[in-house]
């Protein structure tokens, strides 16, 4: 397996803006060298030639996990709303969207 | 479409699947409610709380990829991340890189074959309002959501580029809707949005040339809007390459009372959803017998029960397009079983798809309930001239109305008896007499000049007998005075 590019300052921006991450310029160069390390450490099990061993989907050698279709109780609404910061016409009310939907 | 052009479309198709519960958690699965009224900490994202997937909407799967000729397979489920408050947990799980359903493909009427490259699960989002002076989203001052929608079974179904027109397009969503309905996936309404379709368009000057630069177009709430939209589309980017300019890739919105579709979202904002293979879940690896049992449970598929029809009608399956369009009407109605039951009774195959598709299908809810002895009692007394096609049609609305009955007592009620010979001959003399100038035509040999009183004197017959003279047997009580 070859060795991944080496993690740029522009990467992490990248990766905070995604998150919504708001960084200052010397937090991204802080959390450039240390996401780095973390990718370094990364980088050594994928040097490990693995050719021989299948590929696991998951930890667990477990498949099939399912329900049947039968309706549970749900949350009580006031409840559940409640909760929430803010609330209209028994509705989440959540700030400006900038877009549609994906 | 412009000619020496052509178009090349492949379709998005989202399915909400008939389950009871969502997909990875107990709460009911319905249209309509009191908003937020269908929520529990899974589908309201709250921590602590683990999806478990529903089997009937893994069956329901299966049955949709086994209905368009798809390969099964062992799938896993990703999280798709992106901000957006339609999801509570900001992802939505979908499967990604192994989809259940692949390399499938969809036969339509018309005789083309459209690929499927997957037909893969996901969970639905909820609904946003975006409240504020436009009722757009540009320009609200905040949104409203309800999560009742939120992890509602989908099943994405995503064809090839295999299209080539408008016409194939609305064709393909057509037959797909019936197969979902005749699976019984899903209820197939699209006003409702259980059934949402994206088009992905562009166009070429040759089938030879390389696929052109593609707009996905969203919003499309009808398969009219869908034809409607590829036909705009297909010829704004024609424009623009006429023009020497490139089309753009993006994502387009069909605005169905202006006709016309407006930039989304270009490529530069694709999101970039860092897929990731959903911890708290386990693949989904169905074995044969699983896939057997399932396909088992499936009833014919709407192909299947329009050639059946045909074959009732000729054999040889030449049907003229009228004909055609009747079985397609019955078959998407879902009234087959009453032309298959009527035939297998000795009534007329031509009679009993027409009384179907004709007047069953005004009132298609109460014919599909309606008991089927009735109905092919019916179609038997008319077929064997005990009622006129008017008064069989009469008595079928009081059939549909009352959900069944015996159709003897109700013509009955109705006065309908059948004429006898004598009442219809003297029927016919009565209106012969009255009118010599009529009759003489008739009997004239300008072939034109007979046909057209032929039509006026069976009328004045049916008038006189206030519809009760059945029209074949007046013509041929005319034709016999004639000599
Ligand atoms: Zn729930």
């Amino acid at each position: 397996m070859t060795k991944p590019a080496p993690l740029t300052r522009d990467d992490v921006a990248h990766v905070a803006a995604l998150a919504r991450l708001e960084l200052t310029d010397e937090e991204l160069d802080l959390f450039t060298g240390q996401l780095a390390e973390v990718l370094d450490h990364a980088a050594d099990v994928a040097a490990l030639d693995l050719s021989d061993v299948a590929p696991t989907a998951h930890a667990m050698a477990v498949t099939n996990v399912l329900r049947p279709d039968e309706v549970r109780p749900v949350l009580d609404r006031d409840e559940v709303l409640a909760a929430a910061p803010s609330v209209e016409d028994h509705r989440f009310r959540v700030p400006r969207i900038l877009g549609e939907a994906p | 479409m412009k000619p020496g052009w052509e178009m090349v479309i492949g379709l998005e198709v989202h399915c909400e699947l008939r389950t009871a519960t969502k997909l990875f958690c107990g709460c009911p699965n319905l249209f309509g409610d009191e908003p937020n009224t269908n929520v529990c900490p899974v589908c309201l994202g709250l921590p602590g709380s683990l999806p478990v997937l529903n089997q009937k909407a893994v069956e329901l799967a299966m049955a949709i990829g086994t209905a368009l000729n798809c390969e099964i397979r062992p799938s896993t489920f990703h999280r798709k991340n992106y901000f957006y408050p339609d999801q509570a947990k900001d992802y939505q799980i979908s499967q990604y890189d192994e989809p259940i359903n692949v390399d499938g493909y969809l036969d339509l009427p018309d005789g083309s074959r459209v690929g499927i490259e997957r037909a893969h699960m996901e969970e639905d989002t909820g609904k946003t309002t975006h409240a504020g002076a436009s009722g757009r989203i540009h320009g609200a001052d905040y949104s409203l959501v309800d999560y009742n929608r939120s992890g509602v079974p989908l099943v994405e179904i995503v064809s090839a580029p295999d299209m080539r027109s408008s016409a194939q397009a609305r064709a393909y969503a057509t037959e797909l809707r019936a197969m979902l309905v005749a699976s019984g996936a899903s209820d197939g309404k699209m006003e409702e949005g259980s059934m949402r379709v994206d088009a992905n368009i562009s166009v070429r000057r040759s089938s030879d040339d390389p696929f052109g630069t593609r707009c996905e177009i969203k919003n499309l709430n009808s398969v009219r809007s869908l034809g409607r939209a590829i036909e705009y589309e297909a010829d704004r980017q024609i424009a623009i390459i006429e023009t020497g300019e490139s089309v753009v890739q993006q994502t387009r919105h069909w605005d169905e009372d202006a006709g016309r579709t407006q930039t989304l979202r270009s490529k530069e904002d694709a999101y970039d959803y860092r897929y990731f293979l959903e911890p708290d879940l386990v693949p989904l690896v169905p074995d044969g017998e699983w896939i057997r049992a399932v396909a088992d449970t499936m009833g014919m598929m709407p192909a299947a029960r329009r050639s059946r029809l045909v074959d009732l009608l000729d054999p040889a399956g030449e049907v003229s397009d009228s004909q055609a369009d009747q079985v397609a009407t019955v078959v998407d109605l879902g009234l087959d079983d009453l032309v298959i039951a009527a035939v297998a009774n000795g009534v007329g195959s031509g009679l009993a798809l027409a009384r179907t598709a004709n007047e069953a299908a005004t009132d298609a809810e109460a014919a599909r309930k309606v008991d089927p002895d009735s109905y092919v009692a019916l179609l038997t007394m008319e077929d064997s001239g005990a009622l006129t096609a008017t008064q069989s049609k009469t008595v079928l609305a009081d059939l549909l109305a009352a959900g069944g009955g015996d159709p003897a007592a109700l013509a009955a009620a109705k006065g309908y008896e059948a004429m006898s010979e004598d009442s219809l001959a003297s029927a016919v003399a009565e209106v012969v007499a009255a009118h010599p100038d009529a009759w003489g035509r008739y009997c004239s040999d300008d072939e034109g000049d007979r046909k057209k009183m032929a039509g006026m004197l069976t009328g004045l017959v049916m008038k006189a007998t206030r519809g009760q003279a059945d029209g074949k047997a007046v013509a041929a009580e005319l034709q016999r005075l004639r000599g």
